[in-house]
């Protein structure tokens, strides 16, 4: 097929635009006559809305409200939806230094409820900022926002700047919820430091007192033209009101599917497989005689924590299987945990890729994270198929994963929050078990190392990743093997 | 225990299994994640005309079409309607039955509650409320009035008919209620899906069933699905790879141009896979499109970019295999037909919601896309025909879908490789051959 300089004019048989395959992501895009990339293609991204949306939360105290404002965030972040959650509490710390006692929040306060309000502004001002010049295309609105009149005057802000409401509201009436969280979070909150756990918790109690009873719950009938979610008794019961679009759904749905149950997520490798210690990528292979031995600790580890109904997953490749079958429980596979596909780079060193596709691997190391091997994947691909097993893992409870490393870095970047800049370089080694447990607004990890000498696979960023650099400084930082 | 464990690749499937001392029945490894660990109900609940056989009937089919066997059952007689469900999930490996019926007393779904704690089933009830007239009038028109019931009324005596007969449904109906029914599975559908109420969901098929529900809508719109212009690979008979569209294939871009034009679609969205010839394809409409991964066709593996009498001299026990069980056969170091389903789910549901979409994709692809809408079996997807150069516009109607093929008229190469009659590992080349389709 012939590109043509000034495709337009001809009738018969050549196409407008002539395609080329971005060098990074090997992506499919046209260009137009000036041979520069055309604008107007699309990427599939999972949010297919057409405008901004601002996500608005709604609760007494202690609901929970910032624990999903914050999950919410991290999970939209991790499936690459700019994402960012605005805590009117944090302006008001930053405007009243010193929080005295409840009085503050009392409904008769006039200058506390003038601040309050100068607050809940400054933070919607942000929002503004990140949703129309910073590029974000989700803000979490996280505040009480229990009356009718605020709501209103946040659904007026939408509307002149062109922005979707969505509802959050939590409701709950558990006392032990309520009494848990304020244990978790508020007894921490820069707000108590001052105090001991009694007056923290006769002081807050009052405060939730002061909402009370300006508190308008989001209404089937009066607010059935507005868009939301009621959360009732930490998800025993949902009410779920005109859904407007894709990302909409895809915020139900995971809402729908966390919980706040303790419990701990282990994630580790497979032990070392015969090609780890050649210093090939990819491939099938089996355990060495070290990752046999590592796969025996792991049973004798996992016995050791007692832990109360595994599930165990592993993916569909020999290596992670043969761990699997020594921890001696039943086993799930998942096709979705196979290691990253490297394409045509399948079972090479890096050695081997240096020498073949130097520009490929100077690619990669200028947008790690983007880069998709030639026939392969990138980590932005890893992450649209781990989806799903980030959705289950939420659903779950105490779950072994033992999977590969690009696998189990996206899966960490996800628990902990991490960037797509950072997420391909943590550091996921052999033989090292990691304990991941949901705590307050985070997740505590240990690092379990299991004492079992593996090679190390971790290749850092070297510092040259122009082109015209030479094999050396490109083999830098690439780890011993034989 | 020992880790000298030996691991074997089984040959259809390519999984990793332990060794062949194990019996079966102990092989720990399953193939795809827990869907739920028992049988489960799903009860309908509502009065006539709300679309409890469309919800039973699509969601049945989608169930399916996931991998989770299912049956729906319309039923006018309750207690053989249980029998059949027991025996449905004993005898026959059924996971999930659909109970279809009003079931509008608080006594006759304790009856069913019942019947499934005795036998060990879990109860997730869907209940339709809708008090929009239009809609149930429009509901009525479109699958009461065609029942033999009515077959000699003319049509505003049926629908006269019809209101009355839902009357008397209302007299005792009980709709399922937050209070009182706190410690039940269910969803509650509020007008067509303005509203949901969901209660107590108990398990990973319950939250996927919720989903699905959330996202389909009866808005009327079509779909089209069609596969790329004829590919340079597809004139020699190469499956797979990345090529470009031979000149037939451009031919067939812009002839799909003006055949979209003369539909004149409302808001058409158009898809396309991230390969060049869906692209190319796509490029020719001069509309936007959006390119999604998932569209990709199925990865052929070590298999890529050979012909079928390549595949043939290369690797013919595998190729035997694939004739045994094109449906679950994974090409080494490549996909299943069942892992494409898999990979198509989001697609499927993003279809779900949208209106008017054109789907640009590939043979197998477009064969698993089209199963979901046609209601086809594994074993029939595999074989559906899905030829070049025509675009398939499906329409849902009723509780179906219509199929308008259209053949744009412009040459291309057959690429349909029908079953042949030997699959054994032991036939002979030609034997293997027969069905292949002519090529450079």
């Amino acid at each position: 097929m012939n590109a043509t300089e000034d495709s337009t004019e001809q009738s018969g048989n050549s196409l407008t635009r002539e395609l080329t395959q971005n060098p990074l992501k090997k992506i499919w895009v046209p260009s137009s006559t000036n041979g520069l990339p055309d604008r107007h293609i699309s990427q599939r991204k999972v949010c297919m809305t057409n405008c901004p949306t601002l996500i608005v939360t709604v609760g007494l105290p202690a609901r929970g409200k910032t624990y999903i404002s914050k999950k919410l965030t991290r999970y939209l972040n991790w499936i690459d939806v700019p994402t960012k959650e605005f805590n009117v509490g944090q302006y008001r710390r930053e405007c009243v230094k010193i929080y005295k006692s409840f009085e503050f929040f009392r409904p008769d306060n006039e200058e506390g409820l003038k601040i309050r309000k100068q607050c809940a502004l400054a933070a919607l001002n942000d929002v503004r900022q990140f949703l129309t010049d910073e590029g974000g295309q989700v803000a979490v609105f996280d505040a009480t926002n229990t009356t009718r009149e605020r709501r209103e005057t946040i659904l007026r802000f939408a509307e002149q700047n062109g922005f979707k409401v969505f509802f959050v509201e939590s409701v709950c009436e558990d006392p032990d919820v309520i009494a848990e969280n304020i244990v978790q979070v508020k007894l921490g909150s820069p707000d108590y430091t001052h105090c001991n756990t009694e007056e923290a918790v006769a002081d807050f109690m009052k405060r939730i007192k002061c909402y009370e009873n300006s508190y308008q719950p989001l209404d089937e009938e009066l607010d059935r033209d507005l868009s939301f979610i009621k959360i009732i008794d930490v998800g025993r019961r949902y009410l779920v009101n005109r859904v407007q679009d894709h990302i909409q759904s895809r915020i139900v749905y995971y809402l729908m599917n966390i919980h706040i149950t303790p419990r701990s997520i282990y994630l580790c490798r497979h032990g070392e497989s015969d090609l780890n210690i050649k210093g090939r990528i990819g491939g099938d292979s089996g355990l060495s005689a070290r990752g046999k031995e590592f796969a025996k600790s792991l049973g004798q580890f996992i016995q050791s924590q007692n832990i109360h109904d595994l599930k165990v997953w592993t993916s569909q490749m020999k290596r992670t299987i043969q761990t699997a079958e020594a921890v001696g429980v039943p086993y799930e596979q998942w096709k979705a945990l196979n290691e990253i596909d490297a394409g045509v780079c399948e079972e090479l060193t890096y050695e081997e890729i240096q020498q073949r596709y130097p520009l490929e691997f100077a690619l990669r190391d200028q947008d790690k994270y983007r880069y998709r091997y030639p026939k392969g994947e990138s980590y932005e691909d890893l992450v649209q198929r781990l989806e799903p097993v980030i959705m289950e893992l939420e659903r779950q409870e105490n779950v072994l994963v033992i999977c590969h490393q690009a696998v189990m870095r996206c899966l960490l970047a996800y628990f902990l929050d991490k960037t797509a800049e950072e997420l391909p370089y943590l550091k996921c080694p052999l033989h090292t078990v990691l304990k991941l447990t949901p705590m307050a607004y985070g997740c505590k990890v240990e690092s379990v190392c299991l004492n079992v000498d593996a090679v190390n696979t971790h290749r850092d960023r070297p510092s040259n990743i122009d082109v015209s650099r030479l094999p050396e400084e490109a083999l830098l930082t690439v780890p011993d093997h034989h | 225990m020992s880790t000298e464990q030996e691991l074997t690749q089984t040959p259809l499937l390519k999984l990793w299994l332990p060794g062949m001392g194990r019996a079966l029945g102990q092989r720990r490894g399953s193939s795809r994640p827990q869907f739920t660990n028992c049988p489960t109900m799903i009860v309908m609940v509502g009065l006539p005309a709300r679309g409890k056989t469309y919800i039973s009937k699509k969601l049945t089919r989608y169930l399916n079409w996931i991998g989770v066997p299912t049956q729906g059952e319309c039923i006018s007689c309750a207690s053989n309607a249980l029998k059949d469900i027991a025996n449905y999930f004993t005898k026959e490996q059924g996971q999930v039955a659909v109970f279809d019926a009003t079931n509008t007393t608080r006594e006759r779904r304790g009856a069913i509650i019942s019947f499934a704690k005795e036998k060990g089933y879990k109860v997730f009830f869907i209940e339709s409320v809708c008090d929009d007239p239009e809609i149930i009038e429009a509901n009525i028109m479109q699958v009461k009035l065609s029942s033999p019931d009515y077959e000699n009324y003319d049509k505003e005596e049926a629908l006269v008919d019809f209101l009355k007969r839902i009357d008397c449904y209302k007299m005792s109906y009980v709709p399922l209620d937050e209070e009182k029914d706190r410690h039940l599975s269910f969803i509650k559908i509020f007008n067509v899906g303005s509203r949901y109420l969901v209660n107590r969901v108990q398990d990973h098929i319950q939250s996927r069933i919720v989903y699905y529900l959330m996202n389909i809508h009866v808005t009327p719109r079509s779909i089209y699905l069609s596969r790329h212009g004829e590919s340079e690979l597809n004139l020699l008979g190469r499956i797979g790879g990345d090529t470009g569209l031979s000149s037939q294939g451009q031919k067939y871009a812009k002839a799909l141009a003006e055949f979209i034009r003369g539909q004149s679609i409302k808001d058409l969205k158009v898809w396309t896979s991230h390969m060049k010839r869906t692209i190319q394809t796509a490029e020719a409409l001069g509309v936007p499109y959006e390119q999604w991964k998932a569209l990709n066709e199925i990865d052929a593996g070590v298999c890529e970019e050979m012909t079928y009498e390549e595949i043939q001299a290369t690797h013919p026990e595998e190729f035997a295999l694939r004739d045994q069980d094109k449906y679950r056969y994974r090409y080494p170091k490549g996909e299943s037909y069942e892992d494409l389903v898999h990979r198509l789910e989001p697609v499927i549901m993003e279809l779900e919601r949208q209106e008017n979409v054109l789907v640009i994709c590939h043979q197998a692809v477009m064969r698993c896309l089209l199963a979901y809408f046609l209601d086809k079996s594994a074993d029939d997807l595999p074989y559906l025909k899905c030829p070049l150069h025509t675009v398939l516009k499906l329409t849902p109607l009723a509780y179906g879908c219509k199929v308008e093929s259209f053949y744009l008229n412009i040459q291309a190469v057959n690429t349909h490789r029908d079953r042949p009659t030997n699959v054994n590992v032991a036939r002979k080349p030609e034997e293997a051959l027969q069905t292949v389709p002519e090529h450079l």
